[in-house]
Protein backbone atom coordinates (compact mmCIF):
# COMPACT_ATOMS: atom_id res chain seq x y z
CA UNK A 1 0.00 0.00 0.00
CA UNK A 2 1.47 3.34 -0.92
CA UNK A 3 2.23 5.92 1.86
CA UNK A 4 -0.17 8.85 2.19
CA UNK A 5 1.45 12.15 1.35
CA UNK A 6 0.66 14.74 4.23
CA UNK A 7 2.30 17.51 2.37
CA UNK A 8 4.26 17.75 -1.18
CA UNK A 9 5.88 20.56 -2.83
CA UNK A 10 7.42 20.66 -6.82
CA UNK A 11 10.04 22.73 -8.25
CA UNK A 12 11.61 23.41 -11.16
CA UNK A 13 14.85 25.83 -12.05
CA UNK A 14 17.34 26.09 -14.52
CA UNK A 15 21.15 24.16 -13.45
CA UNK A 16 22.29 27.33 -11.94
CA UNK A 17 24.77 27.16 -8.98
CA UNK A 18 22.66 30.03 -7.65
CA UNK A 19 19.27 27.98 -7.14
CA UNK A 20 21.58 25.69 -4.85
CA UNK A 21 20.85 27.92 -2.32
CA UNK A 22 17.21 27.87 -3.27
CA UNK A 23 16.49 24.35 -2.96
CA UNK A 24 18.06 24.08 0.50
CA UNK A 25 15.95 26.82 1.91
CA UNK A 26 12.93 25.44 0.16
CA UNK A 27 13.42 21.82 1.40
CA UNK A 28 14.02 23.40 5.14
CA UNK A 29 10.95 25.67 4.89
CA UNK A 30 8.77 22.06 3.50
CA UNK A 31 11.10 20.38 6.63
CA UNK A 32 10.42 22.51 9.15
CA UNK A 33 6.50 21.67 9.03
CA UNK A 34 7.40 18.60 11.10
CA UNK A 35 8.75 18.39 14.79
CA UNK A 36 12.70 18.17 13.51
CA UNK A 37 15.97 19.03 15.45
CA UNK A 38 18.03 21.64 14.21
CA UNK A 39 20.41 19.13 13.74
CA UNK A 40 18.09 17.15 11.81
CA UNK A 41 17.20 20.42 9.61
CA UNK A 42 20.57 21.19 9.06
CA UNK A 43 21.39 17.72 7.69
CA UNK A 44 18.67 17.49 5.17
CA UNK A 45 19.88 21.43 4.07
CA UNK A 46 23.51 19.56 3.54
CA UNK A 47 22.09 16.47 1.57
CA UNK A 48 19.60 18.84 -0.68
CA UNK A 49 22.61 21.21 -1.47
CA UNK A 50 25.09 18.21 -1.87
CA UNK A 51 22.36 16.40 -4.58
CA UNK A 52 21.68 19.86 -6.08
CA UNK A 53 24.96 20.48 -6.82
CA UNK A 54 25.66 17.68 -8.05
CA UNK A 55 22.75 17.48 -10.56
CA UNK A 56 23.95 20.95 -11.65
CA UNK A 57 28.11 19.93 -11.66
CA UNK A 58 27.79 16.48 -12.80
CA UNK A 59 24.88 15.95 -14.27
CA UNK A 60 24.52 19.17 -16.45
CA UNK A 61 28.39 19.48 -16.72
CA UNK A 62 28.20 23.25 -15.65
CA UNK A 63 25.77 24.04 -18.32
CA UNK A 64 23.32 26.41 -17.19
CA UNK A 65 20.49 25.01 -19.88
CA UNK A 66 18.91 21.93 -17.81
CA UNK A 67 16.68 21.89 -15.67
CA UNK A 68 16.28 20.62 -12.24
CA UNK A 69 13.72 19.02 -10.70
CA UNK A 70 12.96 18.85 -6.65
CA UNK A 71 10.36 17.23 -4.97
CA UNK A 72 9.94 17.08 -1.40
CA UNK A 73 7.46 15.41 0.11
CA UNK A 74 5.99 15.13 3.86
CA UNK A 75 5.18 11.34 4.61
CA UNK A 76 3.50 10.31 8.27
CA UNK A 77 6.89 9.11 9.37
CA UNK A 78 9.58 10.65 6.97
CA UNK A 79 10.77 13.76 4.65
CA UNK A 80 11.47 12.17 0.92
CA UNK A 81 13.43 14.40 -0.88
CA UNK A 82 13.83 13.96 -4.89
CA UNK A 83 16.88 15.72 -7.21
CA UNK A 84 16.16 14.62 -11.04
CA UNK A 85 18.40 15.96 -13.59
CA UNK A 86 18.00 14.95 -17.24
CA UNK A 87 21.91 15.16 -17.75
CA UNK A 88 24.43 12.85 -18.91
CA UNK A 89 24.06 10.54 -15.40
CA UNK A 90 26.40 8.44 -14.05
CA UNK A 91 28.20 5.51 -15.56
CA UNK A 92 29.39 3.77 -12.54
CA UNK A 93 27.00 4.34 -9.59
CA UNK A 94 28.57 2.65 -7.00
CA UNK A 95 32.09 4.48 -7.64
CA UNK A 96 30.71 7.62 -7.73
CA UNK A 97 29.23 7.04 -4.47
CA UNK A 98 32.88 6.08 -2.84
CA UNK A 99 33.97 8.85 -0.49
CA UNK A 100 36.38 10.39 -2.21
CA UNK A 101 35.25 10.32 -5.64
CA UNK A 102 35.99 12.84 -7.60
CA UNK A 103 35.78 13.93 -11.31
CA UNK A 104 36.99 17.22 -10.14
CA UNK A 105 40.17 18.08 -8.29
CA UNK A 106 39.33 21.70 -6.49
CA UNK A 107 36.13 18.95 -4.70
CA UNK A 108 36.30 16.84 -2.23
CA UNK A 109 34.11 14.25 -3.89
CA UNK A 110 32.23 13.93 -0.31
CA UNK A 111 28.36 14.59 -1.67
CA UNK A 112 27.58 11.37 -1.24
CA UNK A 113 29.32 10.43 1.82
CA UNK A 114 27.36 13.54 3.36
CA UNK A 115 24.12 12.54 1.69
CA UNK A 116 24.62 9.01 3.26
CA UNK A 117 25.50 10.28 6.52
CA UNK A 118 22.81 12.67 7.07
CA UNK A 119 19.77 10.49 5.81
CA UNK A 120 18.63 7.56 6.27
CA UNK A 121 18.26 6.39 2.55
CA UNK A 122 19.96 7.29 -0.53
CA UNK A 123 18.53 5.89 -3.51
CA UNK A 124 20.10 6.58 -6.71
CA UNK A 125 18.79 5.81 -10.24
CA UNK A 126 20.79 6.89 -13.67
CA UNK A 127 21.21 6.10 -17.07
CA UNK A 128 23.71 7.14 -19.26
CA UNK A 129 22.72 10.56 -21.34
CA UNK A 130 19.02 9.78 -19.65
CA UNK A 131 19.89 11.55 -16.49
CA UNK A 132 19.78 11.07 -12.89
CA UNK A 133 16.83 10.47 -10.06
CA UNK A 134 18.64 10.62 -6.54
CA UNK A 135 16.04 10.38 -3.42
CA UNK A 136 16.95 10.83 -0.12
CA UNK A 137 14.60 9.48 2.74
CA UNK A 138 14.92 10.71 6.39
CA UNK A 139 13.04 9.00 9.00
CA UNK A 140 10.84 10.52 11.52
CA UNK A 141 11.35 9.75 14.95
CA UNK A 142 7.60 9.92 17.29
CA UNK A 143 4.98 11.54 16.27
CA UNK A 144 6.99 13.77 13.80
CA UNK A 145 3.93 14.99 11.42
CA UNK A 146 1.87 15.77 14.61
CA UNK A 147 2.54 19.69 14.29
CA UNK A 148 2.31 19.41 10.08
CA UNK A 149 -1.09 18.64 10.53
CA UNK A 150 -2.40 20.06 13.67
CA UNK B 1 29.46 36.33 1.11
CA UNK B 2 31.55 39.02 2.42
CA UNK B 3 35.14 38.92 3.52
CA UNK B 4 37.59 40.91 5.91
CA UNK B 5 41.02 40.36 5.27
CA UNK B 6 43.92 41.52 7.49
CA UNK B 7 47.72 40.97 7.11
CA UNK B 8 50.18 40.31 10.27
CA UNK B 9 53.79 39.38 9.57
CA UNK B 10 52.85 37.24 6.57
CA UNK B 11 50.18 35.52 8.31
CA UNK B 12 46.91 36.12 6.15
CA UNK B 13 43.36 36.68 8.42
CA UNK B 14 40.45 35.84 6.62
CA UNK B 15 36.91 36.82 8.65
CA UNK B 16 34.35 35.02 6.83
CA UNK B 17 30.64 35.96 6.40
CA UNK B 18 27.83 33.48 4.93
CA UNK B 19 27.30 30.76 3.09
CA UNK B 20 30.23 28.41 1.94
CA UNK B 21 28.16 25.98 -1.02
CA UNK B 22 28.41 25.78 -4.92
CA UNK B 23 27.42 29.42 -5.52
CA UNK B 24 30.00 31.47 -3.23
CA UNK B 25 32.68 28.40 -3.63
CA UNK B 26 34.15 30.40 -6.58
CA UNK B 27 34.45 34.14 -5.89
CA UNK B 28 35.83 32.70 -1.77
CA UNK B 29 38.61 30.69 -3.70
CA UNK B 30 39.37 33.33 -6.39
CA UNK B 31 39.47 36.00 -3.63
CA UNK B 32 41.48 34.18 -1.48
CA UNK B 33 43.99 32.97 -4.08
CA UNK B 34 44.55 36.97 -5.29
CA UNK B 35 45.12 37.54 -1.57
CA UNK B 36 47.37 34.89 -0.46
CA UNK B 37 49.77 36.19 -3.19
CA UNK B 38 49.59 39.97 -3.30
CA UNK B 39 50.23 39.70 0.67
CA UNK B 40 53.15 37.28 0.64
CA UNK B 41 51.08 34.67 2.78
CA UNK B 42 53.23 31.83 4.45
CA UNK B 43 50.49 31.19 7.11
CA UNK B 44 46.85 31.50 6.96
CA UNK B 45 44.08 32.37 9.68
CA UNK B 46 40.03 31.56 8.73
CA UNK B 47 37.87 32.79 10.48
CA UNK B 48 34.54 31.05 10.69
CA UNK B 49 32.52 32.84 13.13
CA UNK B 50 30.07 34.37 10.71
CA UNK B 51 30.04 31.30 8.45
CA UNK B 52 26.21 29.64 8.68
CA UNK B 53 26.04 27.08 5.98
CA UNK B 54 28.84 24.94 4.52
CA UNK B 55 29.05 21.75 1.80
CA UNK B 56 31.03 19.81 0.02
CA UNK B 57 31.64 22.54 -1.80
CA UNK B 58 32.61 25.26 0.37
CA UNK B 59 34.94 22.54 1.92
CA UNK B 60 36.71 21.37 -1.53
CA UNK B 61 38.04 25.24 -1.47
CA UNK B 62 39.38 24.84 2.28
CA UNK B 63 40.69 21.76 1.36
CA UNK B 64 42.07 23.46 -1.90
CA UNK B 65 44.12 26.90 -0.10
CA UNK B 66 45.05 24.13 3.00
CA UNK B 67 47.49 22.39 0.33
CA UNK B 68 48.86 26.24 -1.08
CA UNK B 69 49.85 27.02 2.43
CA UNK B 70 51.29 23.24 2.86
CA UNK B 71 53.43 23.79 -0.78
CA UNK B 72 54.69 27.39 0.64
CA UNK B 73 55.64 25.23 4.11
CA UNK B 74 52.94 28.25 6.18
CA UNK B 75 50.93 27.02 8.57
CA UNK B 76 47.09 26.97 7.93
CA UNK B 77 44.58 27.25 10.97
CA UNK B 78 40.43 27.32 11.36
CA UNK B 79 38.62 28.49 14.32
CA UNK B 80 35.30 29.83 15.31
CA UNK B 81 32.94 27.20 13.96
CA UNK B 82 29.20 26.54 15.15
CA UNK B 83 28.36 23.26 16.07
CA UNK B 84 26.79 22.91 13.25
CA UNK B 85 29.29 23.76 11.16
CA UNK B 86 31.96 21.42 13.30
CA UNK B 87 29.90 18.19 12.81
CA UNK B 88 30.25 18.72 8.97
CA UNK B 89 34.48 19.59 9.49
CA UNK B 90 34.59 16.69 11.47
CA UNK B 91 32.63 13.99 9.13
CA UNK B 92 34.72 15.29 6.12
CA UNK B 93 38.02 14.55 7.94
CA UNK B 94 39.36 18.00 7.74
CA UNK B 95 39.53 18.27 11.01
CA UNK B 96 42.02 15.63 11.25
CA UNK B 97 44.31 17.42 8.56
CA UNK B 98 43.80 21.38 9.64
CA UNK B 99 44.57 22.74 13.43
CA UNK B 100 41.27 23.64 14.61
CA UNK B 101 40.71 25.77 17.48
CA UNK B 102 37.99 28.00 19.39
CA UNK B 103 39.47 31.43 18.70
CA UNK B 104 42.08 33.23 17.11
CA UNK B 105 44.12 33.61 20.44
CA UNK B 106 44.20 30.22 20.32
CA UNK B 107 45.53 29.85 16.86
CA UNK B 108 48.20 32.55 17.53
CA UNK B 109 49.56 30.64 20.78
CA UNK B 110 50.09 27.13 18.06
CA UNK B 111 51.85 29.36 15.56
CA UNK B 112 53.74 30.76 17.94
CA UNK B 113 54.60 26.77 19.36
CA UNK B 114 55.13 25.80 16.52
CA UNK B 115 57.52 28.81 14.81
CA UNK B 116 59.56 28.49 17.82
CA UNK B 117 59.93 24.47 17.19
CA UNK B 118 61.05 24.65 13.45
CA UNK B 119 63.72 28.18 14.69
Amino acid sequence: MDKIVRNQIKLEFISIPENVGLARITIAALASQLDLTLNDLEEIKVATSEAVSNAIIHGYRNKPAGIVKLIGSLYEDSIVIEVIDEGVGIADIPQAMQPAFTTDPERMGLGFVFMQSFMDEVKVESEINNGTRVILTKKLEGAGIQKAVS
Amino acid sequence: MSFIFNSKNRTLLVKITGELDLVTAKEFRERLDKAIDEMFTKNLFLDLTRVSFIDSSGLGVILGRYRKIQEKRGIMIIYGMNTNIKRILELSGILSIIPAFNSENEAWTYLERKSLKEA
